[in-house]
């Protein structure tokens, strides 16, 4: 099993490491911007989580097979311009595909340009390993990304809203139900809370990743 | 007069780049656990959006809408090239950075040995692309643009600025261990939102 094999154990370490253990929101802090701002809906996170998961990949095989030919001092210069040629694809097949959700997602879209998840993937790990496996981890981390949307995503649309989806679970007392919504949950500050706890489960579970102060 | 007090009033309270929209959050979060530090970098993001937001608002309008290029010949009249938009949105951007940071450097070198590499960083950071990406889906005008640019600016500056001196007492205080550095950041910032949404019945 060597690197340039095609599931070998660093292949399938590259794709499902960052899911959990080294997952990019909970351990790096990295993409953390979206995650509060999109998770209002569970259609518009996982929209979002593929989007990164896509540009991400690409971005990271894009990056690897110019690494070598890359000079150092406009590498960052030349990751922006292929992490934004590929944003700009996936904006105007969201305004072709999904127009209301591309406009309910407005400026989310662009803003994956400057998702740190992706820079910091390109920067960090497309740099200095193999085009397969770079596109792995992009993959991977697109995951782990997608995973916390979803998990945010549900408990504030089904906490505030009673739907996940759209499909109405908890049906609320203004459509006749019993359940009354809780209203912060729609609001942004919602989402730093609940990645707070998150957080404090993810570092309660791994203890190594608590800081010290 | 008062629409553009009202825009500013707006871009640094109520629609807060912190606060609100949660971006930049990963300086936000790096950043904030010293005033000074918080402070210079709000300075920094204040110069940077001041100068792209309009500057990208010109490029916008002269060179990318549906018959901007009509200055150049007229059979390039109908040519629409918004889709260039983000790429030479985080060009200026980088450009901008770039001048920020030489500034920085020559006028200010202890502040730019503090910020270390956060200083290109803010080329990256999310408040800058979405001054010019809110300023292109509102459609506003260049002197509505240096307004917003300077507000929405000024805007995190004081955010990052609040968190860092809540950041310095809590240092005090008795974090349970998972919660310590991240969590607690977090849980602070959303109580500091929560607060900023006291804002929204303002009108001038």
């Amino acid at each position: 099993m060597t690197a340039t094999s095609l599931f070998g154990k660093p292949q399938r370490a590259a794709l499902s490491l960052p899911v959990i253990t080294n997952n990019p929101i909970g351990v790096q802090v990295l993409g953390i911007c979206s995650a509060l701002a999109v998770t209002t809906r569970v259609d518009k996170a996982i929209v979002m989580g593929v989007g990164v998961t896509i540009v991400t990949a690409f971005a990271n095989l894009a990056v690897s097979m110019v690494r070598n030919y890359t000079p150092s001092s406009i590498r960052i210069i030349v990751q922006l311009a292929i992490i934004a040629s590929l944003v700009i694809m996936v904006d105007q097949f969201l305004k072709a595909y999904l127009f209301e959700l591309s406009l309910e997602l407005s400026v989310f879209v662009g803003l994956i340009i400057t998702n740190c998840i992706v820079m910091g993937r390109a920067e960090g790990y497309a740099m200095q390993n193999p085009p397969w496996l770079s596109f792995l981890d992009g993959i991977g981390n697109g995951f782990g990304y997608a995973l916390v949307l979803l998990l945010v995503a549900v408990a504030r649309e089904l906490l505030g809203a009673g739907k996940i989806l759209g499909v109405v679970v908890l049906p609320v007392t203004t459509d006749g139900g019993w359940y009354v919504p809780n209203g912060l949950m729609l609001l942004a500050p919602s989402g730093l809370f609940l990645i707070a706890l998150l957080v404090w489960l993810l570092r309660t579970w791994k203890p190594e990743l608590q800081e010290e102060d | 007069m008062e629409h553009y007090l009202n825009l500013a009033i707006r871009s640094i309270f109520l629609e807060n780049m912190a606060l609100a929209f949660f971006l930049g959050m990963c300086s936000f979060l790096a950043c904030s656990k010293k005033v000074e530090t918080a402070l210079g970098l709000g300075v920094a993001v204040v110069f940077v959006q001041v100068l792209t937001v309009p500057l990208n608002n010109v490029i916008l309008h002269g060179l990318l809408v549906e018959g901007a290029l009509g200055w150049l010949h007229p059979s390039l009249a109908r040519v629409d090239l918004t889709f260039l938009a983000f790429m030479l949105f985080i060009s200026t951007i980088a450009a901008a950075t770039q001048v920020v940071e030489m500034a920085v450097d020559r006028f200010a070198p202890k502040l730019y040995a503090t910020l270390g590499v956060f200083l290109p960083l803010i080329a990256v950071n999310c408040v800058i692309l979405a001054g010019s990406l809110f300023m292109q889906e509102r459609d506003y005008t260049l002197a509505e643009s240096v307004v917003y640019g300077a507000g929405s600016g000024l805007g995190w500056a004081l955010a990052i600025a609040a968190m860092a001196a809540v950041r310095e007492k809590l240092r005090y205080s008795d974090v349970p261990d998972g919660l310590r550095g991240l969590g607690i950041t977090f849980m602070t910032a959303g109580l500091m939102s929560i607060a900023f949404m006291m804002f929204s019945g303002i009108q001038l």
